[in-house]
């Protein structure tokens, strides 16, 4: 349930689900996104569901703070699991070329790289939430094992496809863009698709992820 | 029937087509964008007698000189810009806020915004452009919007679609002013600053740096020292947020923003100084002042008064 609701400037509510971070929480922040998101409210122009929050900015010459915040306080949400989490299998190729940081981690976590691999790929994630760059997906959680900070500094450039992991987190890089994660490989599969006006993202909030190891030449001949 | 188009002889520093934005993208990571200064942009379309959400092309610093092929044509130029009309021989100064006529073969040169950042111009007519979730607007990082996500490029050809007939000399009385003060609510992470931070935020200035785009301003000064945690759980961003990274210098989020960040938020610009905020030039100084809620939805009402009743007059 939402623990607190404030304004973010002049024109958005914060809603506040707490400090933790877990699916329980981020399930209630997607079920109130996905139910205020079904209503059309009038002067709504956004909403960000992110781990533990929900931002909704608003056109402030339709509408203000108190007067949505009253709206949200008085939503009802769906009771019970009404949500549906689509599964994918992202493949993955971990050659030198894509792995630009499997050495690095090997010393932040001091384990082999091949139990590295081992661990991540066992894994089933939950995606919590899409953006930073256009459909680029947050996936958790990692095990404890796994977890190194972001590079000290970040790279300009970081491969589109790449697939990065940082703290609890592992993320897939939708474009090249700047950015600090720990790059362990890369999918040939296109996760954002600007072509299409629905659904252009292939992960969800909500969605069930796993990683299937391919080879180099199977990257190479991949269709999608 | 003829075709009409512009050839692009020098596309400037950053020229891209904008219109109002697009909306409800957010929760897949893609921002707003749109034109930055929002009344700049209302105030060209209504000079050539546009509806107020079409496309135009937004310059940053040095804008396009193109050369125009085709029937008679409206523009118009909004901003804080120096621009020439090229008609045979004859170069003619431009005015801003004031519609004029491109016959075929006419030049326009816009040499520079001045001592701002953004400037509009407007066709009496319609772009042939490609929309992307119903809006023109270009975001050249994230590739998205007409021209194939990309900014103007030289020697290129933008072909019009069709041209209203729309041709009456109009004209705006309208100076844009400065401000230097950027009023702003305080953010949801204030607290997480030290109180030497939190003074320093409210009195001292800070310099607009050269790194500031479409993305985001970053400023320079004085360390704001953050004592709690200089990470948070990242969160949405909207425009006009000040985040503060771990070298304690501010980043105010504008309109093609990444949609979620990590950074603490010590404040937000008021909607109202959002216009005016995006025109500070690299080395400008500003100060934040704080104020209410109630107070930023006041000013915004006056502010959107004032915006509605210039575009009244045209």
């Amino acid at each position: 349930m939402i623990k607190n609701i404030s304004n973010l400037g002049d024109s958005a509510v914060y809603c506040d689900f707490g400090k933790d971070v877990n699916r329980e929480i981020n399930t209630q922040v997607i079920k109130y996104f996905k139910t205020i998101q079904n209503k059309n409210i009038e002067g709504i122009n956004n909403l960000t569901p992110s781990y533990n929050k929900l931002i909704i900015s608003f056109d402030l010459k339709k509408i203000n703070f108190n007067k949505l915040k009253k709206v949200i306080d008085n939503i009802e949400i769906i009771k019970g699991d009404s949500m549906q989490n689509k599964k994918f299998e992202i493949p993955v190729c971990c050659e030198k070329e894509f792995s630009l940081d499997i050495k690095r981690l090997e010393e932040k976590l001091k384990m082999k790289e091949e139990k590295i691999y081992e661990s991540f790929f066992e894994k089933e994630f939950f995606c919590y939430m899409t953006g930073f760059i256009a459909g680029m997906p947050f996936l958790g959680d990692l095990d404890e094992n796994l977890r190194a900070k972001r590079l000290d500094t970040p790279r300009v450039k970081v491969p589109k496809g790449s697939i990065g992991l940082t703290e609890q987190f592992a993320n897939i890089y939708t474009f090249e863009s700047p950015g600090g994660w720990n790059i362990i490989g890369n999918t040939p599969l296109n996760i954002f698709d600007s072509t299409k006006e629905k659904e252009p993202n292939l992960i969800n909030p909500g969605d069930l992820v796993t990683f299937k190891r391919i080879s180099k030449e199977k990257y190479q001949n991949y269709h999608e | 029937m003829n075709k009409n188009y512009i050839e692009i002889i020098r596309a400037g520093i950053n020229s891209t087509f904008q219109d109002l934005g697009r909306n409800n993208l957010y929760h897949i990571g893609v921002p707003f964008s749109g034109a930055m200064d929002n009344r700049n942009y209302l105030l060209a379309n209504k000079l050539v007698g546009n509806d107020h959400n079409d496309p135009v092309i937004e310059f940053a610093y040095q804008g396009p000189h193109l050369k125009y092929y085709g029937d008679k044509l409206n523009i118009a130029i909004t901003g804080d810009v120096t621009f020439k009309i090229k008609k045979g021989d004859n170069f003619v100064d431009g005015e801003c806020y004031q519609s004029f006529i491109l016959e075929n073969n006419d030049e326009l040169d816009i040499i520079s915004t001045n001592k701002s950042v953004y400037g509009y111009l407007a066709i009496s007519g319609k772009f042939d452009l490609k929309f992307q979730w119903s809006s023109c607007s270009t975001n050249t990082k994230a590739k998205i919007g007409s021209n194939n996500g990309e900014k103007l490029s030289d020697n290129q050809k933008i072909t019009i679609k069709e041209i209203n007939n729309n041709f009456v000399n109009k004209k705006l009385n309208y100076v844009n002013t400065k401000i230097e003060n950027i009023r702003v609510i305080k953010g949801t992470n204030f607290n997480y600053f030290s109180e030497e931070g939190k003074k320093i935020f409210f009195k001292n200035e800070f310099k607009v740096s050269k790194l500031s785009d479409r993305m985001g301003m970053r400023l320079e000064g004085k360390k704001i020292e953050n004592i709690v945690d200089t990470n948070i759980r990242s969160e949405g961003l909207i425009k006009g947020v000040i985040q503060v990274p771990a070298d304690g210098n501010p980043i105010i989020m504008l309109s093609d923003h990444g949609t979620i960040g990590g950074y603490p938020k010590i404040g937000v610009v008021v909607s109202a100084d959002y216009d005016k905020l995006v025109q500070l030039t690299p080395g400008s100084t500003i100060k934040f002042q704080e104020i209410d809620l109630i107070s930023a939805e006041t000013l915004f009402k006056l502010y959107d008064l004032e915006t509605q009743n210039l575009i009244s007059q045209i």
